[in-house]
């Protein structure tokens, strides 16, 4: 297991190896202005210089994405949950749980400002704008995807609708729930960055999304390159927290989180 | 579906069902279990069952695959049908601990459905449709999907619940030998619309031995039972 594991992993690190070898040569060889492409040693370099705004900034996006998932997670299983609850809401509703899902947020961004204000709230509204319809859809699914037989064996023993829910339609539904909720949490960061460009604070509580404006209008390219790959992972550690917690609470049953 | 059927079934007997696929068999369970509600016809049950919705379910119902949660262990499977009755967890628990010996799993409680052989699912499945000491038990071909072996073995474990537990048992299956091995009354069902072809009280010792296969009076049985299931296949 250990060695396969190692195995895996030697791939991937190979390939970037491989790729940021290429990219220093070819960088430095055709002498490219480090304004359009810098070399990685050189974004590694610009890094290690920022590395105190680039956390700062990173621990504000992170913060505004975290009450954005949040939100979507509570909110979107909610959702889920009153709309499959009868056939006739979900007709009526659903249509627009779709449409607000089809809004260009950097178009409604402007009026999360007016809503708002500029920072941290809005910001996080963003996220969760962008974020909610995965966990909605596909918790939908889960819930509508309940065996039939297993609501007849509630129905016989006179299971009430709440534990009906709670015992088996939200547990049986735990798989799509965090399928939603790994897609989510990608979606998060990039609805705070974007919600960052239009109502983020340029002073202070600054996040990533502010610092690679700043930057690409100082020309410094390799601090774009640090915050963007800060941002980046931002949403895996994201990722990586609710897919471990998704094998968890699945580990014991579900053939997609056993023998992995 | 049903058309015409006329059936009592006296409290604390073995009937078995037999009958061609698609037949309506298990709409006839569905409708006695009240899953379903009859187009029309009665229903009727002497004395009473109380079925207000919280209170232990006096029908209890074995699908043809286990259905177990899968994210519940084997006790808390076991124990679900008291859980949603609103017994007390205590309570529950040793109740679904005694069935589950009964049905031999007593050391598999904290182990998981996926981790369970095909066989002993079945077997919790049993377990979870006793546990609330129903008055009426119906099975819907329940043992189908396993070997022969194994199904065999489950039968022999289904007639030792029946006669300590003394519950209503009936049973749908489409093997005429496992209907004849298990019940005392069969009968046999036509194609749909489903009529009753064959109502019939087996002439057969009540003491049911897996010898019992091979006996001469077994093989009538099963013969006269064929010959009206193929009487009820043909147009």
């Amino acid at each position: 297991m250990k060695t396969a594991s190692v195995h895996a992993a030697l791939a991937p690190l190979g390939a970037l190896i491989i790729v940021l070898a290429l990219w220093e040569t070819v960088t430095r060889a055709f002498s490219i202005s480090p304004i359009v492409l810098p070399p990685p040693s050189a974004i590694a370099l610009e890094a290690s210089r920022a590395v105190e705004s680039l956390l700062s900034a990173a621990l504000s996006t992170g913060r505004s994405a975290l009450v954005g998932f949040g939100l979507s997670a509570a909110v979107g299983v909610l959702a889920a949950v009153v709309l499959s609850s009868s056939r006739v809401l979900e007709r009526a509703l659903y249509p627009y749980a779709l449409f607000l899902q089809m809004v260009p947020i950097i178009a409604i961004a402007p009026l999360l400002v007016v809503w708002f204000g500029h920072g941290a709230r809005a910001v996080a509204v963003a996220s969760f704008i962008v974020s909610v319809f995965p966990v909605i859809a596909n918790t939908l699914t889960g819930l509508r995807s309940v065996d039939p037989s297993l609501r007849d064996m509630f129905r016989l023993y006179g299971a009430r609708r709440v534990a009906t829910l709670w015992k088996l339609e939200l547990p049986a539904s735990l798989p799509h729930l965090f399928t939603g909720l790994r897609v989510a949490s990608g979606l998060s960061v990039v609805g705070a960055i974007v919600g960052e460009w239009v109502a983020g604070v340029v002073e202070g509580d600054a996040g990533l999304g502010i610092l690679v404006l700043a930057s690409n209008r100082q020309g410094n390219t390799a601090r774009v390159f640090a915050a963007v790959l800060a941002a980046s992972a931002l949403g895996l550690m994201l990722f990586g927290a609710v897919s471990l917690t998704g094998e968890r609470m699945l580990r014991r049953w579900h053939p997609s989180a056993s023998g992995s | 579906m049903l058309d015409g059927m006329d059936l009592d079934v006296a409290a604390g007997s073995f009937v078995a069902l037999v009958g061609p696929s698609g037949c309506g068999k298990s709409t006839l369970l569905r409708l006695v279990a009240g899953l379903d509600k009859p187009d029309a016809g009665t229903l009727t049950f002497s004395p009473p069952l109380d079925r207000t919705p919280g209170a232990r379910s006096p029908i209890a119902y074995v699908f043809q695959d286990a259905h177990l949660l899968p994210w519940r262990s084997v006790l808390h499977n076991v124990a679900l049908p008291l859980e949603l009755a609103g017994v007390p967890a205590q309570e529950r628990q040793a109740s679904a601990h005694a069935l589950l010996r009964q049905v031999g799993l007593g050391d598999a409680t904290s182990r998981y459905p996926a981790e369970l052989s095909g066989g002993m699912r079945m077997r919790v499945s049993l377990a979870r449709a006793l546990v609330t000491r129903p008055r009426l038990l119906l099975l819907d071909e329940p043992f189908a999907a396993l070997d022969e072996l194994t199904r065999n073995r489950l039968d022999d474990q289904l007639l030792a619940l029946w006669k300590e537990l003394g519950m209503t048992v009936l049973f749908v299956t489409h093997s005429l030998s496992e209907a004849a091995y298990l019940a005392e009354r069969v009968l046999v069902l036509s194609r749909r619309p489903a009529r009753v072809m064959l109502d019939r009280q087996l002439a057969l010792p009540r003491e049911r031995l897996p010898a019992l296969r091979a006996n001469p009076e077994f093989a009538r049985e099963m013969g006269l039972l064929l010959q009206a299931l193929e009487r009820g296949e043909a147009p």
